[in-house]
This record gives C-alpha cells, sequence and structure tokens, in this order.
C-alpha cells in the first residue's frame, strides 16, 4: 500500500527507513485513520522525526497525492542548476581582456534584469546566468569582474560569493553527520580528579575497614573529569565557500560537545594576523597578542582552513587582502608564534590532499601538523592532539 | 471508521491540544511505541504528559534527565553500601540480594501492575550515547537483572513521552522506534484559549491587548531567549495583579521583566525597542516628532 508514496518521500531526501514504514503499515491496518487529513498526521507523525523534514513531507506528500507539479522558485532553481560545475571553458588572455570589467553595482542590477529575462537552464554562451561560458553570471566562467551564483569559485575572480549567507548557519544544528564528527571529538580529553568528593574509592575503603577492624570506613575521593580546553580557529574567507557545509558541520560538533572544560573559537580570514574576530562578519576583533597572553598554552588549538592564498599574503607586511587589515606582521609570523605558544596545535584542511600541492599550504603545514578534515583525518589530529610533543 | 480502541485520548480541560498532536498520541498509544516530542521551550512539552495522565486517569511517572544520569539507572540500582553495612550486625537477612534491588523509574513503570504515562523529561540533556543505551529496555519494554537472575517484564506497556529541546543529535536508531511530533509555537487564536484555560477570568481587552503587545515582541528576532507561553501567563497575571491600565500595555510594556528573563535581552529592550516606545508616547501626548 503507498509503496510509491515511500520512494516519493526517499526521493524527496526525506530520511525513512523500513522500520518506520512497516510502523505504519500496522498503524494502517489497526483503522487509525478515518480520512486523509488524519492519513498525513499519522504518516508524518512515525516517518518524519525531525521538523527539518517537514517541508521536504510535504512536498512529497502534494506530489504523491494530488499529482502537482511542484515548481521552486525561481532563485532556487538557478541555484540548483549550478551546482554541478561543468569542465570550465578554456579561454585565452586575449579573449579575456576582451570582456570589460563592470562596476559592482552594474553587475548586480543586470543580474536581477536577467533573472527576470530568463526561463530555461542555460550553460555555455556569453549572455544567460549558466554554467560555464563568458557572461558574468553564473559560475566556473571566465569573466573578470562577475558576480558567481552557487557552484565552486574556479577561477576565484568572483567579487561577491552570492551563496555567502550559507555561514551564518554556523550555529545551527546539522544532522547530517554530526554525530559522527562528536563521537571522534569525544576522544579529546584528558581525565583529572576535579570537582567535589562524590566517588566512593573503593580499594581505599577496603583497606580502611580492613584496618579498623571490620568497622565499614568509607572513603571517597573526586570523581574524574575531562579538563581538556579547546580554541578553534576558523577560515571563513572566499576561497572556504565550498565547504561551508563541511565546516558548519564540524563547527557544530564542537560546538555542543559539553564535555570541554572550556571551548573557545574565533574567525579568521585566509590567515591570522594582528586580529581574530568573534563573528563571521568579522566585526568584533581580539587582538591576537592579547589572546596569546591570556589563553594558557595547555589549550588544544585546532585551525581550520585551506590555507590556500597568495604567497604574499602569508609572508609580507601588509600582505592581509583585506585592506583595512593593514598587518603590521606577516601573517606567517603570527601561525608561528601561535605554533610556539600553544603546546598542542593541528591544521585540518577541507581540501582534498591532492590539491595540498600549493606553496603556502607547503608553508603552513610545516609549522602546524594538517589533516584532512575528513572522519580519518579527523582521528589522526585528534591523536596528535592528546599524545605529548 | 476508527477503530474502537483508538482515539482513546481526547485531551484534558487543562491543556489545550491540537488535532495532530492528539492524533500522534493515540498512534503511539495503539502501537505501544514512545512518543518523542520537541518544540521550543514553554511550549507545553512537558505539560502533555502531565495532561495524557490526567485526562486518561492514569498514574504519571516522571523521570528528569540531568546531564549526569546513566541509562542503568533508570532500570534499577544495586545498593551494595547497604548491604555491607546491614551484613555487620545480625538483625537482616543480607543474602537475600532482591532487597536491596531498587528499581528507577523506567523499572517501576514497567513492574507496575496498572498501566501509567512515563514522562522521560529532556532527553537530550544526558550523555550522548544515552538513548541508545536504552534502545532495547524501550523496544520491548523489557531487562533482565543479572544479581538476582529475574526478568522484568512490562505487564502493560507504560504510554511513554519523551521530551527533548534539540541541544543534542539523537541517534537515528533511537530515532526510528519513535513516534515523533514537533509542537509549533501557537498561533494567536491558539494561545487565547490557552491563555484563557489558565486564567479562566481574564477581561477580554486585557487579552487582547497584551497578547498583541507579546506577538509584537516575539517578532524581534535579536532576543537570546523570545518570551514563550509560560512567560505571558506569568506577565499577564502580573499584570492583573498590579492593575495595570489598558493603554499601558502596549505603550510601555510594563513589567517586562516577567517577559524577557535574559539580561542581555532585557539591555537590549530597554536602549533599542525602549527609544521607539518612548517616541511614540512623546507623539501621542501631542508633541512634535524628532
Amino acid at each position: 500500500m503507498f509503496t510509491k508514496f515511500f520512494c516519493t518521500l526517499r526521493e524527496k531526501k526525506v530520511p525513512v527507513s523500513i522500520t518506520e514504514w512497516m510502523m505504519l503499515m500496522e498503524a494502517l491496518s489497526r483503522g487509525c485513520i478515518s480520512n486523509l487529513d488524519e492519513f498525513y498526521y499519522l504518516a508524518r507523525a512515525i516517518l518524519v522525526k525531525s521538523e527539518a523534514y517537514y517541508d521536504h513531507y510535504d512536498v512529497a506528500f502534494q506530489e504523491y497525492f494530488r499529482g502537482i507539479e511542484t515548481p521552486a522558485e525561481i532563485s532556487e532553481q538557478i541555484l540548483e542548476w549550478l551546482k554541478d560545475p561543468l569542465n570550465q571553458m578554456t579561454l585565452t588572455e586575449e579573449e579575456r581582456a576582451l570582456l570589460d570589467s563592470m562596476d559592482f553595482d552594474e553587475l548586480l542590477r543586470e543580474f536581477e534584469k536577467r533573472l527576470k529575462e530568463q526561463t530555461e537552464q542555460h550553460d555555455g554562451g556569453g549572455y544567460w546566468i549558466g554554467r560555464g561560458g563568458t557572461s558574468p553570471f553564473g559560475h566556473s566562467g571566465y569573466h573578470p569582474a562577475g558576480i558567481r551564483i552557487g557552484g565552486e569559485s574556479k577561477g576565484r575572480h568572483a567579487i561577491q560569493v552570492a551563496q555567502e549567507r550559507r555561514f551564518r548557519n554556523y550555529r545551527s544544528d546539522l544532522t547530517l553527520d554530526v554525530r559522527q564528527i562528536k563521537m571522534v571529538l569525544r576522544e579529546i580529553r584528558q581525565l583529572s580528579r576535579i570537582g567535589p568528593e562524590d566517588e566512593l574509592d573503593l580499594e581505599e575503603t577496603i583497606n580502611a575497614t580492613s584496618k579498623n577492624a571490620g568497622e565499614i570506613e568509607l572513603i571517597w575521593r573526586q570523581s574524574r573529569r575531562n579538563a581538556v580546553k579547546v580554541l578553534l580557529l576558523m577560515d571563513v574567507g572566499g576561497s572556504m565557500a565550498p565547504f561551508a557545509l563541511l565546516c558548519s558541520q564540524f563547527f557544530s560538533a564542537a560546538h555542543s560537545s559539553a564535555h570541554f572544560k572550556d571551548f573557545q573559537y574565533f574567525y579568521f580570514h585566509n590567515c591570522v594576523y594582528d586580529d581574530l574576530y568573534q563573528d563571521i562578519e568579522r566585526r568584533e576583533a581580539v587582538s591576537t597578542e592579547h589572546l596569546l597572553r591570556i589563553l594558557e598554552p595547555e589549550y588544544k588549538v585546532i585551525l581550520v582552513g585551506d590555507a590556500r592564498m597568495a604567497t604574499q599574503e602569508l609572508t609580507m607586511r601588509y600582505g592581509a587582502i583585506d585592506y583595512y587589515e593593514s598587518n603590521d606582521t606577516p601573517g606567517i609570523a603570527w601561525l608561528k608564534r601561535t605554533a610556539d605558544h600553544f603546546t598542542h596545535c593541528v591544521w585540518l584542511n577541507p581540501d582534498t590532499l591532492y590539491s595540498w600541492d600549493h606553496p603556502t599550504v607547503f608553508m603552513i603545514g610545516k609549522l602546524f601538523p594538517m589533516f584532512e578534515l575528513t572522519l580519518d583525518g579527523l582521528r589522526q589530529a585528534v591523536k596528535k592532539l592528546i599524545v605529548k610533543k | 471508521m476508527h477503530n474502537d480502541d483508538f482515539d482513546q485520548f481526547k485531551g484534558s480541560p487543562d491543556y489545550v491540544i491540537s488535532e495532530p498532536l492528539k492524533n500522534a498520541v493515540n498512534v503511539s498509544i495503539v502501537l505501544g511505541k514512545p512518543l518523542l516530542i520537541r518544540g521550543e521551550p514553554g511550549t507545553g512539552k512537558t505539560q502533555l504528559a502531565h495532561s495524557i495522565a490526567h485526562g486518561l486517569e492514569k498514574k504519571l511517572i516522571t523521570w528528569n534527565i540531568k546531564s549526569t544520569t546513566k541509562a542503568q539507572e533508570g532500570l534499577y540500582v544495586y545498593d551494595t553500601v547497604q548491604r555491607l553495612n546491614d551484613s555487620r550486625f545480625g538483625d537482616t537477612d543480607v543474602s537475600d540480594i532482591k532487597q536491596y534491588i531498587k528499581l528507577g523509574k523506567l523499572g517501576q513503570a514497567f513492574a507496575s501492575p496498572e498501566q501509567l504515562v512515563l514522562l522521560i523529561d529532556e532527553i537530550d540533556k544526558a550523555d550522548i550515547e544515552f538513548p541508545n543505551d536504552l534502545l532495547n529496555e524501550l523496544d520491548e519494554m523489557t531487562f533482565y537483572i543479572p544479581e538476582i537472575d529475574e526478568t522484568i517484564k512490562a505487564i502493560h506497556r507504560p504510554i511513554a513521552v519523551i521530551t527533548s529541546n534539540a541541544e543534542k543529535e539523537l541517534p537515528d536508531a533511537f530515532l526510528r522506534r519513535c513516534i515523533f511530533h514537533y509542537i509549533e509555537f501557537p498561533n494567536p487564536e491558539l494561545m487565547e484559549e490557552i491563555v484563557r484555560v489558565h486564567l479562566p477570568n481574564i477581561g477580554g481587552n486585557l487579552l487582547r491587548e497584551a497578547l498583541k503587545t507579546f506577538y509584537k515582541l516575539r517578532e524581534i528576532d535579536d532576543f537570546r531567549k523570545k518570551p514563550s507561553t509560560s512567560e505571558l501567563i506569568d506577565w499577564i497575571q502580573a499584570l492583573i495583579a498590579g492593575g495595570i491600565s489598558l493603554d499601558r500595555i502596549s505603550s510601555e510594556v510594563p513589567l517586562i521583566g516577567t517577559l524577557l528573563k535574559k539580561e542581555t535581552d532585557y539591555d537590549y529592550f530597554m536602549t533599542r525597542a525602549g527609544n521607539k516606545l518612548q517616541s511614540r508616547k512623546a507623539n501621542a501626548y501631542g508633541m512634535p516628532y524628532r
């Protein structure tokens, strides 16, 4: 019964299992419902286990029971087309120079205009919003001053990343693999006896009782608690956009792991300079110098970033990509000071291993043991964090 | 048509329940599966269990979960220290281990001769492994005590209600075994009904003004904790007790401390929203707007 509904749900990415489906069948056979409305709620209560999927469920339900095709919003549809990157069109330097750079406001206005005109998917070509191609809109294309919509930043020329808002959700709970990451993070611990004496020390109790000629003498001791303090520094720069989801999952897991004694986190763009930031928009600054003074060396430091930037951003004074940063000390010196101050540091790189062949990745890798931001890489990193240097 | 054994729970006079939630409760009773309830704080998750117990005239057992709670504690505790202590004096027979086995909340619910309502409150407070440790026990409603070689099996499957604030992810295996319902924040109409259940003698004008101001406050996204149902009821009670006049409710939001519990929210309101209200008040007195 309704087996196709099950398939529709799976298609709409609602995580339904056979167990739950059988449960629904049992409920139906017991006559729990008398009309379609009740079926809607019954099936939702049994099949959907998070309000995050309520919307997916609604879409699937409509499609199955009314046969109505549900058109998504046009802007979402456009983002959808752009999700899978096509092979980049290769342009000669000459051709690229031919394209005039528009200024930013002009670009935005033009974008809105074409969004209104465009009604179908469009790849390649020079005018419409789509993949590849030389129009200033879309992604994977080459236009010196283009607005990138979704996709990966391949040309790394984009003035503004349209999907930047994805970072906003760092703090929200994500359901995907947060749990797995958390399980690994639990390994970061250093148990020491702190707090009130609330645990019975069995061995000492037996000893004391024997000495006391059988008169029971209870010996209490402090229970063991995790004494680990963690400092998380995250790159939220433009080149990190493709890894936004992964990074936010990692953040979510670390932030909600209640077992650390202390958990501090800061953001930076591409490299650590004179200031670190308390928010993703990088408005609330804290001086790095100050942090190095107040945070004890026993903080376990996890840096997350792709370590990929122009060489001068790392090695030059005033090399920071953000103009207002105007750093007196080159980024590499700040990284070195961080690595020297804290006894345990690791760098997690969300980029895949084969793309690490880059001068700045190499330089940073010499300062910090670098691991891939995958479950395996994380496990190795955690091992590194708990052993003595 | 519904079967006769369905539709057992019809709500109770002290709790306003939506149709879907009522159905979810009944499904969970019929299938004997635990009902997992999620929703914003103050939407009455815990109250639901009380209402079920009240409506069906069954006893309620509450197991409050803390961060240190272990799954084992819910089943039983073997009080070895008491036994050791007793063994020193000849007046009790310590060979009978049974008297040192103390059933936990879950154990009590299983062993009870009548069906009752079991509330496991705020399951997400506990360790991340906690729900997994209870999988089998909640599924089969049975567990084994090796010390006395005895199996406790539920005579009547208790009606289990589990609440969660989504502080931690619950494991998939656990979720698969539950019926799930998310309590949405009530809309103004439902809220009016809810307030009337708690404060039956409230005047219509006061309620309308209070609700208007309340929902306006909830629209401010910058609050760390938005005021919820329980705060609203406290506030209205305070308004009645203080004899505050109607026009002051919306113009200056008196007794705001009952609605905003976080200091930062309070400060934010006083500086930002407070200013706006101030200027509106000035305008109401006919003074020039600047």
